[in-house]
């Protein structure tokens, strides 16, 4: 127990995207001008909500099916997305809780404040969630989602991408990032891509396609790991030796 | 020499202008997936403590609300317990501890109805005063803030986090207003004049 709640490691906020990216511009006057004020992390961030797989519904991990009328599905490429989430010690992490969200195979989202021009498709929501197995991995159907335009700068287009939330076992661990798919030519030329300072960092978020895993004359498979922060033990924190 | 091998951990990006769709879909009507949204109820008839809410606004450095950011809160129960993965013990099983809620698409205005919560130790023994972790995401905002609230009616001269901000003029940001009777406003400020201090944690 002493060593589930450890401190967390460090983030190293050379390799996450800064606050300010003025190529992205909505970050300009929503990013903090101040430095952050760095302390180790107490229990208020090594613990966190756990939640349990009862919350979870049968069609939760199946945006094909989850929003569709009887007998219907929703219309674009099918595909699997699977992966583990590990910590930065390469351990999967169990019971971790993986929301997702997402346009429409046209880049459409089901949303009152989005007005692009390509329909809905009403067999379509757009969100599902699941929880890490026992090895941290995961894996749900969904339609691949189109790209999207949206208004940065006169002609930007969003790379094809969904959106995930992560919850850790601590608080410290929370994290939203994006999946791009392997090849779209867009991701290099996305402001909010851009936003990561590293190449290295980018690749990280950019899922292969599995043709191991793809399901024959079914979905084909994507593959996406995700790595959230890991813990040090405190076992010895407060004697002299130190750790 | 040997090599460390301790993975990179994902870059995080933005939640976007449509994070409701994946985290809240009840509140954008997008009805029938889930029963209700992860995190809109904390507290029920049994929970024990204090009954207190807790509302604000996100504002960005122009001084204007944010109508799509989405505020999460984890906090201890009245007895300063975690209700998950506290290594102290159980907590009050009637409370969840965590919260998520989406800024009014009008006004921005967000709320959490909850209990006052007890103190938690900092790594070194002393107690730090009664606080609630804040995690705030929105479009525009590449990688979560982290922030705390602290109380108006609370001794927060001895808190060991409050006493290290080197700019105690800054300290004022961080504790919420009474506004009525067991109703708390805590506004956070991304940039500006007011901004907000915001944690490295």
């Amino acid at each position: 127990m002493t060593d589930q709640n450890g401190a967390f490691f460090h983030r190293d906020r050379s390799w996450q995207p800064p606050a300010y990216c003025p190529n992205y511009k909505t970050s300009v006057v929503r990013s903090p001008q101040k430095a952050l004020i760095s302390m180790n992390t107490t229990l208020s961030e090594q613990t966190g909500p756990v939640f349990g797989h009862n919350i979870l519904g049968a069609l939760d991990n199946d945006l094909i099916l989850n929003y569709a009328a009887e007998g219907e599905m929703a219309i674009g490429e099918r595909i699997i997305v699977h992966g583990r989430v590990l910590d930065q010690n390469g351990r999967g992490i169990p019971g971790v809780l993986l929301e997702f969200w997402q346009a429409n195979a046209g880049g459409r989202y089901r949303h009152k404040k989005e007005g692009y021009l390509a329909p809905l498709d009403p067999n379509f929501g757009g969100c599902g969630r699941t929880i890490t197995d026992e090895n941290g991995g995961y894996s749900f159907r969904t339609i691949k989602p189109g790209a999207y335009p949206w208004p940065n700068r006169a002609n930007d287009w969003r790379p094809a991408h969904i959106h995930f939330s992560l919850f850790g076992s601590g608080f410290a661990q929370r994290l939203i990032t994006q999946m791009y798919f392997e090849g779209d030519p867009l991701i290099w030329k996305c402001p909010i891509v851009e936003t990561i300072p590293s190449r290295e960092a980018i690749e990280q978020l950019i899922a292969p396609l599995d043709m191991e895993n793809t399901v024959p004359m079914d979905a084909r498979a994507y593959k996406f790991d995700m790595v959230l922060r890991g813990r040090r033990s405190t076992l010895f924190e407060n004697r002299k030796e130190g750790n | 020499m040997q090599e460390l091998k301790h993975l990179k951990e994902s870059a995080s990006q933005t939640a976007g202008p449509y994070v409701h769709i994946g985290c809240v879909p009840n509140f954008c009507d997008i009805k029938g997936v889930y029963p209700h949204d992860l995190g809109d109820t904390m507290v029920n008839a049994e929970t024990r403590g204090e009954r207190i809410t807790i509302k604000g606004t996100v504002y960005d450095g122009t001084g204007t609300p944010l109508k799509d950011a989405m505020v999460e809160i984890w906090q201890a129960d009245a007895n300063g317990i975690y209700p998950s993965n506290d290594p102290r013990g159980a907590a009050d099983p009637n409370f969840t501890g965590w919260g998520r809620k989406a800024g009014d698409y009008d006004t921005g205005e967000w709320a959490f109805d909850t209990i006052r919560p007890g103190a938690v130790p900092f790594p070194d023994g002393r107690m730090m005063a009664p606080h609630i972790t804040f995690w705030i995401v929105a479009r525009g905002i590449n990688i979560g803030l982290h922030t705390r609230m602290y109380f108006p009616d609370a001794d927060n001269g001895a808190d060991p986090l409050l006493m290290r901000i080197e700019h105690q003029n800054r300290v004022p940001t961080l504790i919420a207003r009474l506004e009525t009777d067991g109703v708390y406003r805590f506004d956070i400020h991304l940039q500006g004049e007011k901004e907000t201090v915001f944690l490295d944690v």
